[in-house]
């Protein structure tokens, strides 16, 4: 199915920036962990080709929303999905989607640099090679991606060596060439950088705005100037603590321009938060 | 200020301010000892053990007919001391007991570490560990009055009662435990990073298994299967009481009687004064004794060079 952008973003109360069409949207999203309601009535689309940063405070379920976006959070144990996620106008829950077909083609770069304890080599074919692709082609497919990621200069006298030996800027690089190898269409970055130094940091930030060319990338950051340097739209959840009980479930407040949450924003509560009131 | 303006510091502190409380440091000292003492028993237990063993198995060896060790069955009383005959019998038992429970021990681990959720886990380890508290005295009548009539003998009706195919799948009933636990304690430990980051690139659960968990834990899955043949081996009660250990003549094949090395050291030392004094059969017991003891520890010392040849740290 579809989804009509403009009355889904209506609904939140928020103006619509002009988009080109969505990758990946969600409509009316809502996630429980058991029976706790961690994320509640999210309406968001993901252009292509740009770069969406979420921010917002701790447990304001912006790294739960990353991970409905490629149905990681099927791994968890009790995690329900209700509502649509569309990908290229296809419902991600449809239970005749199959979440492995899925994870192929919405790659993600996970908060901790987790490369296998194997080499470099293998860590950027593991996605190819249990796609099937012809191990004549894994040469290749590691050069490029490896070069995608800025990362070929450093490793390419040491591709047989173990990846634990780099250090973690170049870790998270190789985790984003493996994800890279995989040639998918989006990228999903759950803080990727926040075990980073800054220099890695920025190496990696440089990184996502040569990738926006051939990806589109949503980033879950804590860090807001992060999310003002490298995103074209920025999504801002906060947590809304019920009165009755002592439940927090994340909403979305607001989803614009970057630029416009950052300088103008039309809810007080962004505003708050990134001028730094509140979080 | 300049390093020179620095106050000396002489003559204010004496020794003895900062020597401390005299008593609390020989307690230390006294705790560290008997630490030190603790620790040392065992390797003193072991070295008595190896050292008693390999005199008397030397004992043995120098007062026997060499040709003795070669013949067609292992009678100690009478003066035949096969070798060959305990060797085959603890190797086939061994064999039938890891062919066995490795693979459903491993597939065991596989299913709880990766597949079964946390119910069905906190249902199926305690069962599995209920299984590894069987006597073996129960299991050894198990195999002999169950297993060898419905599972051997289907399998080869000629078969008599006591086999050691009966023996060895009474083995590895009783290893099962001990494969699942340790390689499910091996993989439960590869951190969930790993698999998410298998996942996330569209691994299948069992390609997560398979490609990323395995070779993480593979030194836990060595430690469990060489932990599990050293049990095998050393097993004792089933194999006396299932492998038919009156019928020590030489077989290769499972589906006879015959005598494992454990099962030849028991019934041999089953009532030790009958041993005493009847020429060689009491030394050899030792000599056993120290081939199943050089046996386990070359599998121990494989085993640690295989882990460390393989191994991928996380």
């Amino acid at each position: 199915m579809t989804v009509d952008l403009d009355s889904a973003v209506v609904a939140k109360g928020a103006v619509a920036p002009p988009a080109p069409l969505p990758v990946l949207t969600a409509n009316d999203l809502q996630v429980y962990y058991g029976d706790f309601q961690a994320v509640r009535n999210v309406h968001l689309a993901i252009p292509r080709n740009e770069i969406v940063a979420m921010i917002g405070p701790s447990g304001c379920g912006k790294s739960t929303v990353l991970r409905c976006f490629n149905r990681m959070n099927e791994l968890i144990d009790g995690c329900r999905v209700t509502g649509h996620v569309c990908y290229h106008g296809v419902d991600l829950y449809d239970p005749r989607v199959d979440a492995v077909e899925v994870r192929r083609r919405i790659g993600m770069v996970f908060q901790k640099p987790n490369p296998f304890p194997k080499s470099v080599y293998e860590n950027v074919v593991f996605g190819p090679r249990i796609a099937g692709v012809a191990r004549a082609e894994f040469d290749g497919i590691v050069e490029s991606s490896l070069r995608k990621a800025a990362l070929w200069d450093e490793v390419k006298d040491r591709l047989k060596a173990s990846a634990l030996g780099l250090s973690g800027g170049q870790q998270q690089r190789l985790c984003i060439a493996r994800a890279i190898a995989s040639n998918p269409d989006v990228l999903l970055m759950d803080e990727p950088c926040s075990a980073l130094d800054p220099i890695a940091t920025g190496r990696i930030e440089d990184l996502m705005h040569e990738l926006k060319a051939d990806y589109t990338i949503v980033i879950v950051t804590h860090n807001m100037q992060q999310a003002a340097r490298v995103s074209d739209r920025t999504a801002f959840f906060t947590v809304e603590v019920s009165s009755d009980s002592d439940r927090r479930t994340g909403v979305l407040v607001e989803y614009d321009d970057t630029e416009k949450i950052f300088s103008n924003p039309s809810d007080s509560r962004t505003e708050n938060y990134v001028t730094g009131r509140f979080g | 200020m300049a390093m020179t303006d620095l106050p000396l510091a002489t003559g204010v502190l004496s020794i003895g301010d900062l020597a401390g409380n005299r008593r609390r440091r020989g307690r230390e000292r006294r705790v560290r000892r008997f630490f030190v003492a603790a620790a040392l028993t065992s390797l003193v237990i072991s070295a008595l053990i190896v050292g008693s063993l390999a005199v008397e198995a030397g004992r043995f060896v120098l007062s026997v007919d060499l040709s003795a060790l070669w013949t067609t069955g292992w009678f100690p009383r009478e003066g035949f001391f096969d070798v060959k005959t305990l060797i085959t019998a603890t190797l086939i038992v061994t064999a039938v007991a890891m062919l066995v429970a490795g693979p459903i021990g491993f597939a065991t681990a596989v299913y709880l570490s990766e597949y079964a959720g946390a119910r069905t886990r906190r249902l199926l380890k305690p069962v599995l560990e209920t299984l590894a508290g069987v006597p073996s005295v129960v299991l050894g009548f198990f195999a002999l009055t169950w297993i060898s009539p419905h599972i051997v003998q289907w399998i080869e009706p000629a078969a008599p009662l006591s086999n050691l195919a009966s023996a060895g799948l009474g083995v590895a009933i009783l290893t099962i435990p001990l494969v699942a636990s340790v390689s499910e304690d091996a993989m439960s430990s590869v951190p969930r990073s790993l698999r998410e980051a298998a996942s996330g690139l569209g691994a299948r659960r069992m390609t997560t298994s398979l490609r990323v968990v395995v070779p993480a834990a593979v030194s836990g899955l060595v430690a469990a299967a060489i932990l599990a043949t050293s049990r095998a081996i050393g097993e004792t009660m089933v194999v006396l009481i299932a492998g038919g250990a009156d019928q020590a003549q030489f077989t290769a094949s499972p589906f006879q009687p015959s005598l494992t090395m454990t099962a030849a050291m028991a019934s041999l030392a089953g009532g030790s004064d009958a041993v005493v004094g009847q020429g060689n059969a009491y030394q050899s017991l030792f000599f056993v004794g120290l081939m199943l003891f050089l046996i386990t520890f070359g599998l121990n010392v494989a085993a640690n060079r295989i882990v460390r040849r393989v191994r991928q740290k996380y």
